[in-house]
């Protein structure tokens, strides 16, 4: 199955990419995105454990995804 | 005409105006309006900033506004709430987020706006690339400064 995985700010610039597609056996978790992500060159500027999110909502690495699913990778917030 | 009110939170890609947001959470039951808002400075850390580039996901962004607009709205019994924070290319002095609260009384108000500001640096995905003086740029990490609490 395909999911598609967000990056954004610094996690963007170590990747090189905002956005990819990766293809993940059936019953896959978060944590499996996020192994599969560090695998790619740059992803050791990434920290091990960072903020994951699938569909827009906070998400822990043992929550399932699914075809289609967005999942995005949440550099340390900012805001304000 | 409809009288109902429901608390705010949204991204904008404008100037954040103080008195527009007061004038959303007036009420005749209020007798406090709080507005609280955050500007670049020019100094952070040290480095001499010119400007600051906000960017966010934006869906989940807007969403997490609207949320802890409405758990404030419940936390703090009010329906008077309004949050903007801005994107883009920002200046010094311009203002990045815009909080106002109207409550009946002014201990309530005060609190939500506190709370309302922790929460959204808490958990809003929003992110910060500060230029500084030297021309150079970089990705703000409030975690991994100093022990000082971070400003907006």
């Amino acid at each position: 199955m395909s999911v598609t995985v967000l990056l954004f700010a610094s996690y963007a610039d170590a990747l090189g990419a905002s956005s990819l597609s990766l293809d993940l056996p059936a019953g896959a978790t978060v944590g499996d995105v996020l192994a599969e992500l560090m695998s790619r060159p740059g992803a050791d500027r990434l920290p091990p454990s960072p903020l994951m999110a699938v569909n827009q909502r906070y998400a822990s690495a043992d929550s399932p995804v699914r075809s289609g699913d967005e999942v995005a990778v949440i550099p340390p917030v900012a805001g304000g | 005409m409809s009288q109902f009110v429901s608390p705010i939170g949204e991204l904008v890609d404008r100037t954040i105006d103080p008195g527009a947001l007061l004038s959303r959470v007036s009420s005749p039951s209020n007798g406090a309006l709080i507005v609280f808002v955050g500007v670049v400075r020019e100094v952070n850390e040290g480095r001499d900033v010119t400007g600051i580039e906000y960017s966010a996901y934006e869906p989940m962004a807007a969403r997490e506004l609207q949320a802890i607009a409405d758990e404030a709205g419940a936390r703090f019994a009010t329906p008077h709430v309004a949050i903007e924070h801005r994107l883009g290319e920002l200046a010094l002095e311009d203002a990045s987020v815009g909080i106002a609260v109207g409550h009946a009384h002014r201990g309530a108000a005060y609190e939500a706006s506190r709370w309302i500001i922790e929460e959204l640096k808490r958990r809003v995905p929003i992110w910060k690339r500060e230029h500084y003086t030297d021309g150079t740029r970089e990705w703000v990490d409030p975690a991994s400064r100093s022990a000082q609490p971070a400003s907006p």
